[in-house]
């Protein structure tokens, strides 16, 4: 099966270690990434709060690209990492399924632009692609260096299981849990992980934003998490940059490694440090698969 | 932290907009927002409620009795992340996120959003930014945000836009489709449209802000 992927603006800039880390891993998986030719932004969030109709029309433009580039004849699985662009892309594919009057309206824009969208589309999750579309064994086959000891916080923030998402549980979800456990982890039991981090109020209002980051942190410090594996360029921006401003902030000294699963997954198949992006992080990853001198192991279950 | 901070006013029953709930609840789906119990669950599972000027229950309430400018004009909807809390438990399925963004998108249109609170100027900048590009290019938007609205903030937050741009990051080129005058065509389409039915009566406000 084919895949196509869309990035989103953030995977460009500040989430670049999300997209190489994802590309390198999916590669060993067997899934070549193909981008989606002239992808513009999926309309969510901070767009939607202006007009929702455009940000549709948006949303609708990449599906009406996408449905190009995959095949008219077939059914095209777009793979969209970033949690906003998901969400957004995920509410404008049911939107527009559901309501005749935006669709009308939608279709409208898009012939203005020579553009045709037919339904023939499924907005998927790359967590949702790794544990359902990739089975066990093969995931498990590809485990050079198992992840053996290490206590993982796994971190699904809001938008990728909340409203829309039907791969995983909403309020405990589970896909990131199995996947650490294949390769060799342990995961923590911290049941705050689909808490919102702030999102970008981290930014805008700091005083607000960075308390929510702040107590995911701390809690999962508590619970005797190792690092924290997100699956969304802003949570991983809040979780990780602004440690050193809450460590003052709260005079609690915050300093944990926060990584894309997709780094993590890598890291235990043995990929390099650069195909990862791992130099990018801010809190560099400490730990160093050593599966003899290890002191954890005996709770990993697969 | 206080300083939108604000106790609900006392209103008359002819200083109320008898529209404004009407108007909310033309969005698709939006007619749930009639069958609320004030329970509260959406106030108790929104991470931001204790930041908020009015707490979601009392914006759904505030909706629905006509306090069109205490709602249109609150932090309140800027405050809400979009996280989805609130509506996936809301035991009457109202679409509270939803009402949110329906809040701002009238608030915006009529010019009664808190103009200089950053997270309304950062959708604004985001907007403009995706409206002539496709895309929006991370750097530009957060120098915008800050020029508007904290310029000393922005020498603070240097440190932290360096060590982005050393980490490869965050760059100053400018992010954009290959085919803007597609994108161009198509939201000149739906420049007039708008999902929210227009105000049919004009609201009997005391005063105006």
């Amino acid at each position: 099966m084919a895949y196509l992927y869309y990035p989103g603006c953030s995977l460009k800039s500040t989430g670049r270690a999300y997209e190489e880390s994802m590309r390198a891993v999916f590669a060993k998986v067997g899934i070549p990434l193909e981008e989606l030719e002239d992808w513009n932004c999926c309309g969510a969030t901070s767009y939607m709060s202006i007009s929702e109709l455009k940000a549709f029309a948006l949303s609708a433009r990449n599906f009406a690209l996408a449905e190009k580039q995959g095949g008219r004849d077939k059914t095209t699985d777009l793979i969209v990492p970033c949690a906003a662009c998901y969400l957004g892309l995920s509410k404008a594919h049911k939107y527009l399924d559901e309501f005749p009057d935006i669709r009308s309206k939608v279709d409208e824009a898009l012939a203005a632009a020579g553009l045709k969208y037919s339904n023939n589309l499924k907005i998927r999750h790359p967590l949702d692609v790794l544990v359902n579309d990739v089975k066990k064994d093969r995931l498990a086959g590809l485990v050079t260096q198992p992840l053996k000891g290490l206590k993982v916080a796994c971190y699904y923030g809001c938008q990728i299981v909340r409203p829309y998402a039907e791969f995983d549980n909403q309020d405990s979800p589970q896909s990131m849990e199995k996947i650490f456990r294949i390769l060799g982890a342990e995961t923590i039991d911290w049941p705050i992980k689909t808490r919102c981090c702030g999102g970008s109020l981290s930014g805008t209002v700091p005083e607000v934003g960075l308390r929510l980051s702040y107590l995911l942190l701390l809690e999962a410090t508590r619970r005797g998490a190792d690092c924290i594996a997100t699956a969304c360029p802003l949570c991983q921006f809040n979780l990780e940059c602004y440690q050193p401003k809450m460590s003052s902030k709260y005079n609690e000294k915050i300093d944990i490694p926060v990584l894309y699963f997709t780094q993590l997954a890598g890291i235990a198949m043995g990929l390099g440090e650069k195909e990862l992006g791992l130099q990018r992080l801010f809190v560099p990853m400490r730990y160093t698969p050593a599966p003899a001198a290890s002191s954890g192991g005996q709770h990993v279950t697969k | 932290m206080d300083k939108w901070r604000e106790w609900p006013k006392i209103r008359y029953e002819s200083e109320l907009d008898p529209d404004f709930a009407d108007q909310i609840a033309s969005i698709p789906g939006g007619e749930k927002l009639f069958t609320c119990i004030q329970c509260g669950t959406c106030s108790g599972m929104c991470p931001l409620s204790p930041d908020m000027d009015y707490t979601p229950r009392q914006i759904i309430a505030m909706i629905r009795a006509g306090f069109r400018q205490e709602v249109l004009s609150s932090h309140t909807t800027w405050l809400c992340a979009s996280c989805y809390a609130c509506t996936v438990e809301c035991p009457k399925e109202i679409k509270i996120t939803e009402i949110m963004y329906a809040a701002k998108r009238l608030a915006i249109r009529e010019k009664v959003h808190p103009k200089r609170f950053p997270p309304s100027v950062l959708a604004r900048a985001f907007f403009s930014s995706v409206e002539k590009n496709g895309r929006s290019t991370e750097s530009r938007v957060l120098i915008d945000l800050f020029l508007k609205t904290n310029p000393l903030g922005m020498i603070r937050q240097a440190g932290l836009g360096m060590k982005l741009w050393l980490k490869g990051r965050l760059g100053p080129g400018k992010e954009s489709i290959k085919r803007t005058d597609e994108l161009h065509r198509m939201l000149a389409v739906l420049e007039k449209e708008h999902m929210i039915k227009p105000k049919v009566k004009t609201a009997q406000h005391g005063e105006a802000k």
